[in-house]
Formats: structure tokens, sequence, C-alpha cells
């Protein structure tokens, strides 16, 4: 199949119809406007649904609703419009049925702005609504990634009955790059045996987050953890680069990560012993590859879009043994290359030493560049 | 031997559509009669085995268990936005939501709104008994003026709380709207007057005319603190003249298929 050059969120939508997309449900919000708007065109001529709904309270609901029918559903949305999805999230994670869910993150926190950021990172994967559950977090770094894991977000809803989040920012969301869009599939209705298709020859079936008896309600936590114990064990992603002989680890997600990965190449060029270790799957976190690659390293380094969200689980895999050092730029700025340089030749002149608190040394560095 | 043969004449039973579940209202409540009309109405047209219902928050919460059909339960006052999503990708089925007036009125304004404005070929029956009645009896958006609630304890004041909305008028003026009215439950005639309006608006629905929606006057004796019989005056005396019982928005549509 031919490469064509892609707008990301219109890639984004486009793999979404044609791996099976039978609905779906949104509100306007820059950056990722062209998702709606591509699929506003696309799924009416295909016969298929869309509705833009009235905002995104009533957007997640109407996923909420087709999804109990097992319909491939979808909606997508930018950080404040996450947000207020939260609700309906959390309904949908307690009735145990699948849906995609697309943040194409922007700086926060309150309206912020439309640039690109990773500042949703903890809302998303450490659960977002209420109550106790863990999404699947997808973090694809370019336009062909994000691509590749529409599908692969689906299927794993659909496995797991849960939701799978494919976490990216507005960079990727809105440039284009070449890509390779997935064959057209038909679509092809699950016949769960739980969906509310209406009770035609069969016992009738009803779908429902609530668990008025507390015993009830914790054998559904412990069978959400059950199968978030599956995920963890069965569904972990990474992608590595030069860490053969690596002796410091950038560690990075999204955009983060692939910036990170030119600053690398750099460091290469001018004999660093470097290499990046970035996280597909930021939910479930792969703890222990990351645990396993710090103990061979002399020092590692988080770069992120955000206060030092992803490192917090870098630090819970390492637990103090090896040194980390963190750099994230906030509020919608990226970081060049050369800013990412720049600290792995810091970190190479001088191995940092184990510190409680790796932001605390970044935050006087960003406090005297900010001012 | 010769046997005296009675012919039986049957004329109540459960309706099919119900399962074998005592509801758990309170006693003289109106929502067991509401429930009933909706199930009688599902047998009659023998859509039981098409149908989704959409259950609210609020006393109706476990609709779910007394129906027949499939069933799914929404967040408050998403229920239309639910139902949309059902329908949307399952046009053939029968969707409808049972709303309180806290659901409805209160939390779910824009889901209504916009599910109503869009001809959203869906049913929604909503419950309008004045107050909030899981949460124990607190103001809603449909309490009278000068009525005590357990949140307007010197009653509704409308300088400091507002006035109480009309939700078939208002939703009458939207151009989506196929078929609106206002029933009452408060006596026998106006029950089945209700059920006729009920029937009409899974018609409707069925003929994919568009949005329908039935407005019950109901009541609350439990939270009204009132005997059931008084609960029924109150109605007919006090809520009747507020929310005047008719036809909002009968689309020339729905006028055309003589239903």
């Amino acid at each position: 199949m031919t490469r064509e050059l892609w707008e990301g969120n219109q890639a984004i939508a486009e793999a979404a119809i044609r791996v099976g997309l039978e609905a779906y449900f949104g509100y306007p919000i820059t950056p990722q406007n062209e998702i709606l708007e591509w699929l506003s065109r696309r799924m009416p001529e295909l016969g298929r649904a869309f509705v833009q709904a009235e905002a995104e309270l009533g957007a997640i609901n109407m996923v909420y609703g087709a999804a109990c029918t097992g319909a491939r559903v979808m909606t997508s949305s930018s950080s404040p419009g996450i947000s207020l999805m939260m609700e309906g999230l959390s309904y949908i994670a307690g009735t145990e049925v699948p849906m995609v869910l697309v943040n194409v993150m922007r700086g926060g926190p309150g309206l912020g702005n439309i640039a690109p950021s990773q500042g949703d990172y903890n809302q998303i994967c450490k659960g977002g609504g209420h109550g106790d559950y863990h999404p699947i977090v997808l973090a694809p770094a370019s336009v062909q990634e994000a691509v590749d894991l529409m599908p692969l977000a689906f299927d794993l809803a659909e496995k797991y009955l849960t939701i799978a989040c494919v976490l990216l920012d507005g960079s990727i969301g809105q440039m284009m790059e070449p890509v390779q869009l997935p064959e057209m599939r038909e679509v092809k209705r699950k016949d769960f045996p739980w969906s509310t298709t209406g009770a035609k020859d069969r016992k009738r079936r009803f779908l429902t987050s609530i668990y008025l008896e507390p015993v009830e309600e914790e054998k559904t936590n412990l069978r959400l953890l059950k199968r978030w114990e599956d995920i963890q064990a069965n569904e972990l992603r990474y992608r590595e680069y030069y860490l053969e002989d690596a002796e410091i680890i950038v560690i990075g997600f999204g955009t983060a990560g692939r910036i990170a990965l030119s600053a690398v190449r750099a460091a290469r060029e001018q004999g660093i012993k470097v290499g990046l270790f970035r996280p597909v799957t930021v939910a479930p976190y792969p703890y222990a590859r990351v645990a396993e690659l710090a103990s061979k390293a002399k020092a590692l380094l988080v770069v992120e879009m955000n206060s030092g969200q992803m490192l917090e689980d870098v630090r819970l895999a390492v637990n103090g043994r090896t040194p980390i050092e963190f750099y994230g730029r906030l509020g919608g700025m990226v970081p060049f290359p050369d800013e990412i340089l720049g600290e792995i030749q810091r970190i190479f002149k001088k191995t940092p030493k184990v510190v409680d608190d790796p932001t605390k040394v970044w935050l006087k560095r960003m406090n005297a560049l900010v001012k | 031997m010769a046997t005296l043969a009675i012919p039986e004449n049957l004329v109540y039973e459960r309706p099919e559509s119900f399962t074998d579940v005592p509801t758990h209202y309170c006693p003289g409540c109106t929502h067991g009669i509401a429930h009933r009309l909706v199930a009688e109405v599902l047998d009659d047209m023998n859509l039981t085995d098409r149908t989704i219902g959409v259950a609210p928050v609020g006393c109706a919460v476990f609709a779910y268990n007394y129906y027949a059909t499939d069933f799914v339960e929404a967040p408050h006052g998403r229920a239309p936005a639910m139902a949309t999503g059902i329908k949307r990708v399952q046009p053939n089925s029968i969707v409808f939501t049972y709303q309180g007036d806290g659901d409805l009125a209160s939390i779910g304004m824009g889901e209504i709104v916009h599910a109503t404005a869009r001809g959203e070929n869906i049913t929604v029956i909503f419950i309008n008994n004045a107050n909030f009645g899981m949460t124990g009896g607190q103001m809603a958006p449909t309490t009278l003026p000068g009525m005590k609630t357990t949140s307007s304890p010197n009653g509704r004041d409308v300088e400091l709380q507002g006035y109480p909305i009309r939700i078939a008028e208002m939703l009458a003026t939207l151009d989506g709207a196929g078929y609106i009215v206002r029933r009452s439950l408060h006596d026998p005639k106006n029950i089945r007057l209700a059920k006729k309006a009920i029937r009409t608006a899974f018609e409707v629905q069925n003929r994919g005319l568009g949005f329908s929606l039935v407005e019950l006057l109901s009541t609350c004796p439990s939270n009204w603190d009132m005997s059931p019989v008084d609960s029924l005056k109150f109605v007919e005396e006090r809520m009747i003249p507020y929310y005047p019982l008719g036809d909002y928005k009968v689309a020339p549509a729905v006028t055309a298929a003589k239903i």
C-alpha cells in the first residue's frame, strides 16, 4: 500500500473508519477539530453514525449508549473537554463496556492554550474520573504510530472491556507526515454476551455501573483489577533506541520522546553513550523494563512536556537505585533538541547523585531560565 | 356429570413487559402507575423484544429491574444522550428514557433540549412530581412557588430560588419536537388519557416521526408528607393549574399519521 501525506488528526479519524468505527460522537475543541470534521463528512457517506453533541458531556454519554450495544465507538477531545468527559468515562469503566478515547492534549490548567502539552498524563493514566479503574493509555510519537495505535486501541478495549485512550498532543495532531493507512475493513458488530440490543430470542440484559451492596461493588473492583493485572502482564509496549551500550538513558513519551531522539543522535555523534527509552503504553507503565535498564545505567534523564508526571512512574520503577535528572517544558512550550542535548552533555560531564526529588534541581534551573 | 362452565373474563393481569419483581416505590406513589402504563403499551404494540430502556438517576434508577426489555442505567441527567447513542447504532430498536424532574429538568437540561432539537427518534417519559424524590425531597426546578421542601424549608421563594420550569411548553418550542404532551396520573380518567398519550408517543417513534415526550404529573406522598389521597388532590388542585394538561406539540406528520 502506498504512503500518503496526511495530517495527524485526519489520519487518526480515517484509520478509525477503516478498522470499523461504527459511531462517533464529539464536540469541537482545538487542537483536535479535524477529527470531528473529517468524521462529519466520512461517517454519513458510509452510512455510519455521527453526532456533533451539545457538549462533551453529551458526547461521552452518547458513546456510553452506543458502547452498551457492542458497537465500535469512539470520541475525541482535548484537555478541557476530556475533563468534562470524566463523569461518563467513570460510568463506562464501571459498566465494563469498551470504547476508544483520543486526547489531543493542550496547555493547561484551565482554559490554558492550544499549544502542544503532555499535562494530562496523570489525569488519564491514573484513572481520571471517580472510583477505582485503569484505562489503557497509548502514546504515539508520530502520525504513523498514531494510525497504527488506532486498531490496537479498539482491539484492546474490546478484549479487556475497558477504555483505551490514544494520548497525543497538538503537534502530532496537526502536523503532516507520510503514512500508510490500514486497509478498509467492513463494519462488523461483535456479538458480545452482554450487549443491550433488544431481548429478541434471548433473556433480557441490562447494563449498569450501580452496585448498591458494597460487597458486590468490591467484587466488581476486584474483577477490574484482575483485568488490569492481565493487561499489565500482556500489553506492555515500548521502543528502545541505542540502548545496547548506553550509560545515560533518556526516557520520554510521545512528542517529548521523539524530540529527545534527535538529541540522543546528536550526542552519539559527539561520542556520548546515550540511548532512548520511549514507552508506548504509558498505562500500563513498563516498570520492570525501566528498572532493568536503570540498573545498567549511570544516570537517567526524564524529558516531558509537563512538570514531571511520568517522572513519578520512573522513580517508582528505579526506586532510588540510579540517579535521575528531569527536564520539562510546560504550558504548551515544546523543548528544542538542543535543550535536551545540553542536559545530556551536563549529565555526561558530571554524573548526578541520587536525590529525593529530581524536579527540585530542574525547577531551580527553570526559574532562572523563565525569569 | 354436568359442570357449570364460567367463561373466564380476564380484565387485569401483569403486563408481559414486566419482570416478576415487586417495585421499591413508596405506597401511593404514581411511579408504579407510570411504569405499568409503559409496560402495557409495549405489550399492546408487541415491542418488548425490540425495546431498550434507559433508566435515570432518581427514584426510577432501578427501572431496569422491572422491565422485561433490555435496559441501561444512565448517569444523572444523561439519559437522552445515552438513548441517542443507542438509537443511532440501533435505528430499528425502540429506545425510551424514563426520567424524573431532577434528572431531566435540572442536571440533564442540556441533554433533553438538544435531543429534542435534533428530533432524536426516541421516547421520553418525564415524571414531574415537583421535587427530588430519591435524595429526600429537595427543591426541584419544578417545585411550585411557595412549596416547602427539605431545601426550601420556608417555601420556594421565587425572588431567591427562581421560578418553576414548564418542560412540555418549553421543549414544544423546538422544531425537532414531534409529539410533546402533558398528562396527569391523579385519577382513572386521566390515567387512561396518559396511557393513550404514551401509546401515541411510542407510535411516533415506531413510525420514525421524531422526538416524543410525555410529561406525567405525579405524586410523592413520602416527601410531600401527605397521604396518598391528599397527594392526588394536590396534583389536581395545585399542580394542574401551574402545569396545565394538554398537547403542546403535535407535528403535522404526527397529525397526518392519525395514530
